[in-house]
């Protein structure tokens, strides 16, 4: 015993500083593709021939082709390697966390978003600490990885106040990964039931914001849509660790909406 | 079908044939059926004669829907038998646990879900229903219901515990909460997307059902792969094998109340992680294969090779230390015995078989990608208990980092892709030896080259089986432990 408190102390400290410093630990990962409408051509549908969960639909209009939905995007990729004109592209766009469902639909900017000037939903007691109950309601167990990955030494989540939690009786959020299937239903509303108000959901994972891959099946479901209010959706496959966390402090309004209208804030204006 | 040996056999024949293949020292590997296009519903059993033997597949038709039941002859055939009945409705005659086992109770749906006419956005009537479970009754027994919805960030399963005091009498898990139907996904798709679905069977296992359905499909087209694309999926592979390995210690070491050596292990799996991220820009090594090749070529970042020996160290110290622990090895030790017997009839597979004395890994007896070229030792252990199966996931840990290194030195230069055309009416099979044991798909395709049917045999599927055997008998204390000593997942069993 005494050699593991040893070991721990020669490591020194291992837990990154993001989102106050440059380390996400995501270097070199993809996240969402970004749609430039502008390259996109008339008649063309590579791209939705290839995309499975259905993220990309025809527009039938002439200045916008696509109907791109990243409450779907699994950001599997296929769509910028089929795209002959660049019209999708790779980006680093994961922390894709959004409040209102729509905002994960792409549609052409029109004004500037009011970034950071949310209303507030939050109780000034819950700003710094959550508790979160996780449920998984069929899910490929990519989601539970990074969720896990939250507590190791790298992210840490403790150091921002927000915990796991076993009893839904403690928890303020609950957070839901996977397609909703047939047998998980009724096990996750009674968990969402036992929950103390005020509460919160999150759809954690496009499986759990639409169904993903899986949506619609003869036992699969199509996430919460009609299931649970949501008050958090982040689509990924699977978000990673500072995803995750970029949307649970968006949540506690210790981190602004980066989304909206399907779009990066920071890439509207490039 | 191509990458097995075909015998045809009539419903008659199978008991006989079964009998005869234990006699001789083989196994059953996996069972599944599907609709033919001539008609009726075949069941194909793939077998293997013994150890590094070539695969034989067994054919057999039924027109009226029923067989006899294998299971009584070789049990570890049990669930594939009840898996087939729920998604095809195939009867096995004489089977031992006619009870659903992959659709819940009072799920009714109008055809069978399989059936290529059942739609493949329609959701079947449920009406919960208590399940059929053996009761244990007697004075004082007390039955602890445990799940699906459990503590921590866990997957959803069901645990129900018979047990007295400490002791449990019984134990009986109830799993497929997560059955999404992702088999039925793959039909009627081509056969260079379903990869995108294999990827999301079993999030840390992406990698390996990736690598296994593009070698069915590869196998079914007649194709082959270019060497580059061959040395980089093995090295995937063996970087998907470290980062689980390392997470199962993480996990293992939480279990036995070590914090230091919890946090340890799952960081390292977190460099991993972002190592493989780093290499083909996502943490699960998804979106990286294609039937053919690769999608794209590896990220060989330069100081790769200097982080890899040092992470190399560092987790060659934190295993040492590990084996080193006495309050550790106390907990292990003894736990959660598998005999060498059980862990064979009922299909153990994986790093679990392989701690009971079970010689079989598929990279050697069956290698595909690079295997056949590069230097591997099987880590063997025969005790069966906790301690064994987290010696073999040590070792394989060391194999892995001398292997990654050993493929850095020469990857062959060239293309990372052939082109993979698909075949008409063709068929093939697909293994890999994934972290956690033997992972097969089988391919059909239709007579436009179609995806038609995908058969998925995750190895948790066939550890869920065994493990109850460790813990009949045992005691609450030791149950986490013993748990995480199988290192199960429940994505790729449920489906």
């Amino acid at each position: 015993m005494p050699m593991w408190t040893l070991l721990g102390l020669t490591r020194g400290t291992a837990t990154t500083d993001w989102p106050l410093g440059q380390d996400d630990g995501q270097k070199n990962t993809l996240g969402m593709p970004r749609y430039h409408p502008d390259k996109c051509e008339a008649g063309c549908k590579e791209c939705i021939a290839v995309c499975l969960p259905g993220a990309l639909t025809s527009a039938h209009s002439d200045e916008v082709r696509l109907h791109v939905d990243y409450g779907r995007c699994i950001a599997c990729q296929m769509c910028v390697e089929v795209c002959p004109a660049g019209a999708m592209q790779t980006s680093n766009d994961w922390a894709f966390a959004v409040h209102e469902r729509e905002d994960l639909r792409w549609k052409q900017a029109l004004q500037s978003p009011e970034a950071g000037n949310l209303k507030s939903r939050v109780e000034g007691a819950f700003k710094s600490s959550l508790h979160i109950r996780h449920v998984d309601a069929g899910s490929c167990n990519g989601c539970e990885s990074e969720l896990q990955a939250l507590n190791n030494p790298f992210y840490n989540l403790h150091r921002l106040g927000i915990f796991l939690t076993p009893s839904p009786r403690f928890a303020d959020v609950l957070l839901v990964t996977g397609t909703v299937t047939y047998a998980m239903h009724d096990a996750l509303l009674a968990t969402y039931e036992a929950m103390p108000e005020p509460k919160w959901v999150m759809a954690m994972g496009t499986c759990a914001v639409s169904g993903g891959i899986a949506k619609g099946g003869y036992s699969s479901g199509s996430g919460l849509e009609g299931v649970l209010p949501v008050d958090v959706y982040l689509p990924g496959c699977s978000p990673n660790p500072a995803a995750i966390i970029h949307a649970l402090l968006m949540l506690l309004e210790r981190a602004p909406q980066r989304v909206h209208d399907g779009q990066m804030d920071m890439s509207r204006h490039e | 079908m191509n990458g097995a040996l075909e015998i045809r056999l009539g419903p008659a024949d199978l008991q006989s044939a079964c009998e005869a293949l234990l006699r001789d020292g083989g196994r059953m590997q996996m069972a599944w059926a599907w609709y033919p296009s001539l008609g009726g519903i075949e069941v194909c059993y793939l077998t293997t004669q013994g150890v590094r033997q070539q695969f034989a597949l067994w054919r057999c038709n039924t027109t009226d829907q029923t067989l006899p039941s294998l299971a009584g002859i070789t049990p570890l055939l049990g669930w594939y038998e009840r898996e087939i009945t729920d998604l095809f409705g195939v009867r096995f005659d004489g089977q031992p646990e006619p009870y659903p086992l992959v659709l819940q109770e009072g799920a009714r749906p109008i055809l069978s879900p399989l059936n290529p006419a059942y739609p493949v956005d329609t959701a079947m009537p449920f009406k919960r229903q208590p399940a059929r479970i053996p009761q244990v009754l007697g004075d004082d027994i007390q039955e602890l219901p445990f799940g699906p919805v459990r503590a921590d960030v866990v997957e959803s399963a069901q645990f129900l515990f018979f047990y007295l005091g400490e002791h449990i009498l019984h134990y009986q898990p109830r799993l497929f909460f997560k059955h999404r139907g992702m088999e039925k996904r793959f039909e009627g798709l081509e056969p260079a997307l379903g990869v995108i679905l294999a990827e999301r069977v079993s999030g840390i296992g992406s990698f390996a059902h990736a690598l296994a359905y593009c070698q069915a499909v590869e196998s079914a087209c007649d194709c082959t792969i270019p060497p580059r694309a061959a040395w980089l999926r093995t090295l995937c592979a063996e970087l998907e094998r470290i980062y689980n390995h390392l997470h199962y210690f993480g996990h293992l070491a939480d279990t036995t109340t070590l914090k230091v050596a919890s946090a340890e292990g799952k960081l390292l799996e977190e460099r991993v992680k972002q190592i493989s991220a780093r290499l083909c820009s996502n943490r699960f090594l998804r979106n990286l294969l294609q039937p053919g090749g690769l999608r794209h070529d590896l990220n060989i970042y330069t100081g790769l090779s200097e982080e890899l020996q040092k992470l190399q160290r560092e987790i060659n110290r934190y295993l040492g230390q590990l084996s080193r622990t006495s309050s550790y090895l106390d907990r292990l030790i003894d736990t959660g015995m598998l005999s060498r017997q059980v862990a064979f009839d009922q299909g153990a597979t994986g790093p679990v078989e392989r701690a009971s004395g079970l010689d079989r890994d598929l990279r050697r007896d069956h290698a595909y990608a690079a295997y056949a070229a590069v230097k591997l030792e099987v880590s063997l252990r025969d005790k069966g208990d906790a301690n064994a199966r987290a010696e073999v996931r040590a070792e394989e840990i060391r194999v892995s980092t001398d292997l990654i290194a050993q493929l850095l030195t020469d990857i062959p230069a060239g293309a990372y892709c052939n082109p993979c055309v698909t075949k008409p009416n063709g068929e093939g099979i697909g293994w890999c030896e994934s972290p956690r044991g033997a992972l097969y798909y089988a391919v059909h395709l239709d007579g436009s080259g179609k995806l038609q049917r995908v058969k998925i045999k995750s190895p948790s599927f066939s550890n869920w089986r065994v493990f109850p055997y460790t813990v009949h008998g045992s005691n609450m204390m030791d149950y986490a432990i013993n748990e995480a000593s199988f290192g199960l997942s429940i994505a790729g069993c449920d489906r």
